[in-house]
Order: structure tokens, then C-alpha cells, then sequence
């Protein structure tokens, strides 16, 4: 097997790098806050309550086992050989992170990022289940994706695993990259959110019987856009400490990842701006929050290895693309998905992983990277949605993942909590009386 | 249509698979690359079909 180079980390590297972890929390309050803000206010005390409940499972159970199947570059692993070259396909660590000393070397700072990114990809799906999604159903398939789909490929992308070594072993490029996690967290991520959309189903009165969408608007612009910043600073983060654990950056270059990661952000944003003034007359607020969002999860891969015009260029079709895919979800696909979940990681997470092929410059010119971006886009789509739908799908025989009528009818504060976020605003209507 | 297209995910991850690790010439593996793309697409679009259902059927 052809074991990667593990990046180098002085004392002061060590330093920075936990600083920047501290930061990601954020990430993952910011998308609670969007979540939350893009449901119904009879749901907000449940959305706020499953998102700490997921963070929590899913560091709980990566620290259980998830760190043992994903690993980290020179530690040890299960290799197949096939052709005569060996294929690193599950890291082989023991349970519960013993065997690694927590201290501040890369391997140690690696695992502690990955316990906190488990848990921002486990937020996702939450954007897509809102309103209707069972809180332990929620807990129950974030142990799935934090113990099984999110180690496994994060192990083939960051722990040496055979997308990563497709450069050493097959000439393509230097393997598949993703620094920041487009395809590792936020595509994982966004296809286990269409996967639980497609279990669960619409909400009651959001088609018509002719399968026209009802709009639902969220009940609160300004959780969701305060989130957007929120997140801002949990992904300079993010990407800042990927790219110094998983490409290798040196601290003096995370200048160029802050700068890439602000402006793919902002002028996703300024794209949603302007198509939804073109479409509707005037700027949608929920839809430029999840363009700017969907500009933070495409630069993340590309973040610590393309030019400032580069991410430009991918905020620009990032917020394009996501913006115009939502309405496709929702219209055409009749994917209901109050968060914007899979259009904004699943397809933003997709095209920032495909746009580090096309753009990335390296000191070295490397041929080949386009592809190796390529088969890493055709493991998440072939491999990883399958695997994660059909887990959910068997996990839905074992607990009911959607509340009933009644739970959608009182809200699931109500139904679930007995409580709700509002106590002195309670102004429900009857959005679900068939149309 | 649903297990079908599933499985034509799969499939075309398999080929995308053998392409990288068998194959040789950049060529070749290119083009068996995109065509294990295209399976997945093909089972991508039977997998959005088959959750193409109304309201009063899922009640």
C-alpha cells in the first residue's frame, strides 16, 4: 500500500489549528438557526431541541466508533489488492479513540475535527425533515450516518483511503481533493437529506391534489439570516483547519483560504439576489440565505488551492445553481424540503467538488485531477446515496420516522415536547386542509 | 422502479470502480468513467420517478 504524506504541524501550527476548530461549532448553529427559522413556529422549540440532540448523538457515536472505520493518513488500515496495488478501503483503529493520544498532533486534531464536522453534516438532513421528522428517528439516523456512511467515506477522501490514493496509485491528479469537506460533509450530508425526504414524504397540505406546491413560507427571516452569518464564521473554520489537516496548507496560506471562502459566499448571495429579482420582482430572503450558504459549502473543497477569481467564478454558478435547483425540488421533483437541505449541499457540495478539477492549480502541474474529482461525485451519487437511503429505509421499518396526523396538525413542539418556542404568539392556521 | 434504480446506481459505481483500479490507459478509463456515470444517471432519474407520488396516495 502506498501510505500518503501526513502533514507536518509545529507547536504553533497545533495552536492555530485548535483555535480554528473552536470556531466550527458556529457552522452548525448557524444551520440550526437557518432550519429553524426556514420551518413553522410550531415546530421551532422541536427543530432547535433535534439539532443538539443530532450534534450530540453524532459525537457520541463517532467517538464510539465512527473514528475507528475512518482514521488518518499513516495510521492503520484494511487494504484489498486488486491489480496488484493495494487499496486502503476501512482504517483498522480501536474503538472509542483508544490507540490515539490526544495531544496536538495532526492525527489528534484530525479526530477532534471530525467529531464536531459528523455532527454539522448530521444537521443537515433536519432542514429537509422539518416539521414532520420524529425526534428519535432523528437520533437514530444520525447514529447511522455518524457510526457507518459518514466514516466510511470520509475515510476513502481524509484517511488515506483509495479515492486519496487514486493519485499515487493511478496517476490521477493528486487523488481525489476535498479539503474543507464539499463532498465529505456537506454532499453526505445534503444525499442523506433527500433521502429522508423521500421516506418521509411531503407535508400534509403542501401538494394539491393536482401536485401543485402550497408555499410555506418560514416563520422567521431573521433566525435565518443572522444564521448566515453565524455559519460564516463556523466555515472560515471549517475550511481554514481542513486545509492545514487534509491538504497539507501551510497557517501562511490560510489567507487565501478566508478570502476564497468570503467572496465564494458573497457573490453566491448577490447571484440569489439578483435571479429572484429577475423571477419574482423582488429579493427572496430565504433563498439568498440559502445561495449564500450554498457559496459556503462550494468552496470548501477548492478553498485552499484555487485563485480569489476562481471562487468567484464557483460562488457565481454555486448561487445559480442552487437557487434554480430548489424550485426545481419543489416543483418539478416534488421533493419537499422546507431548509433548502439538498439543494444547497447536496448540489452546491457536488459542483464545489467538480469545480476544484476544473480549477485548481497546483505548484506542480498535475494531469488527471478532473477525473479523480469525477469518480469521487460518482462514489457519493452511486455509492453513498444508496447506502444511506437504504439505511434509513430499513431503520424506517424499526421506528416510525414521521409523526402522524396529529403531530403535524398541532406542530411537533406540541405533539413531541408539550411546549412550544412561543407560548404568548400562538396564531396556527389550517394550512393542511386539502386544497 | 425504485430497487431498479438503486441498483443502477450501484452498477454504475461498480463499472466507475473496475475502470479505476483495471484499467490502464487514461483513455480508456476516462471513457469507462463517463459511461459509469451514465448508468448512474439513468438509475438516478428512475430512482426521482418512482418517489413521483401525489398526496392522496401516500394517505
Amino acid at each position: 500500500m502506498t501510505s500518503l504524506p501526513v502533514p507536518a504541524l509545529s507547536e504553533a501550527g497545533a495552536a492555530l489549528c485548535i483555535f480554528l476548530i473552536l470556531l466550527v461549532p458556529l457552522a452548525g448553529a448557524g444551520l440550526s438557526l437557518i432550519n429553524t427559522g426556514l420551518g413553522r413556529s410550531r415546530s421551532a422549540a422541536h427543530s432547535m431541541l433535534a439539532s443538539l440532540c443530532v450534534v450530540a448523538v453524532a459525537a457520541l457515536v463517532y467517538f464510539a466508533c465512527g473514528f475507528s472505520w475512518q482514521g488518518y493518513l499513516g495510521r492503520p488500515a484494511h487494504v484489498v489488492t486488486l491489480a496488484g496495488k493495494g487499496w486502503s478501503w476501512i482504517a483498522a483503529e480501536p474503538f472509542f479513540f483508544r490507540g490515539l493520544k490526544l495531544d496536538g498532533s495532526p492525527d489528534a486534531l484530525a479526530a477532534w475535527l471530525q467529531m464536531l464536522s459528523v455532527g454539522l453534516a448530521a444537521l443537515i438532513p433536519l432542514g429537509s425533515g422539518a416539521d414532520r421528522w420524529r425526534l428519535p428517528a432523528c437520533c437514530a439516523s444520525t447514529a447511522l450516518l455518524a457510526g457507518c456512511t459518514y466514516p466510511l467515506f470520509a475515510h476513502w477522501v481524509w484517511g488515506g483511503g483509495w479515492l486519496a490514493q487514486l493519485g499515487a496509485l493511478n496517476g490521477l491528479g493528486r487523488g481525489f481533493l476535498d479539503a474543507g469537506g464539499s463532498g465529505s460533509i456537506q454532499a453526505v450530508g445534503g444525499l442523506t437529506a433527500l433521502s429522508i425526504a423521500w421516506i418521509l414524504g411531503p407535508r400534509r397540505g403542501k401538494y394539491s391534489r393536482e401536485g401543485i406546491p402550497t408555499a410555506i413560507p418560514g416563520h422567521n427571516a431573521v433566525l435565518v439570516l443572522l444564521g448566515c452569518v453565524v455559519a460564516l464564521v463556523g466555515w472560515l473554520g471549517l475550511n481554514s483547519a481542513g486545509a492545514i489537516l487534509f491538504a497539507g496548507l501551510a497557517p501562511t496560506g490560510l489567507v487565501l483560504v478566508g478570502v476564497n471562502t468570503v467572496i465564494s459566499a458573497a457573490v453566491a448571495a448577490l447571484a440569489a439576489v439578483m435571479i429572484t429579482r429577475m423571477r419574482f420582482g423582488k429579493p427572496d430572503a430565504s433563498l439568498v440565505a440559502n445561495g449564500w450558504v450554498g457559496g459556503l459549502v462550494a468552496s470548501s473543497a477548492a478553498c485552499a488551492s484555487v485563485t480569489p477569481a476562481a471562487a468567484l467564478v464557483i460562488g457565481l454558478v454555486a448561487g445559480i445553481l442552487v437557487t434554480v435547483s430548489i424550485e426545481l425540488f419543489e416543483v418539478r421533483l416534488a421533493v419537499d424540503d422546507p431548509g433548502g437541505a439538498v439543494s444547497v449541499h447536496a448540489v452546491g457540495g457536488i459542483w464545489g467538488v467538480l469545480a476544484l478539477g476544473f480549477f485548481a492549480h497546483f505548484p506542480k502541474p498535475v494531469s488527471g485531477q478532473w477525473l479523480a474529482q469525477l469518480v469521487g461525485v460518482a462514489t457519493l451519487l452511486g455509492f453513498v446515496l444508496p447506502l444511506t437511503y437504504g439505511l434509513n429505509w430499513l431503520l424506517e421499518r424499526f421506528v416510525p420516522q414521521r409523526a402522524p396526523l396529529e403531530g403535524e396538525r398541532l406542530g411537533m413542539d406540541v405533539y413531541e415536547l408539550g411546549a412550544t418556542a412561543y407560548p404568548e404568539f400562538v396564531t396556527h392556521t389550517e394550512e393542511f386542509i386539502q386544497r | 422502479m425504485k430497487l431498479a434504480g438503486f441498483l443502477l446506481l450501484l452498477a454504475g459505481w461498480t463499472i466507475v470502480l473496475s475502470a479505476v483500479t483495471l484499467l490502464a490507459s487514461a483513455g480508456q478509463r476516462g471513457g469507462f468513467v463517463l459511461a459509469g456515470i451514465g448508468v448512474e444517471a439513468v438509475g438516478l432519474v428512475l430512482a426521482v420517478r418512482s418517489h413521483l407520488v401525489l398526496p392522496e396516495e401516500q394517505e
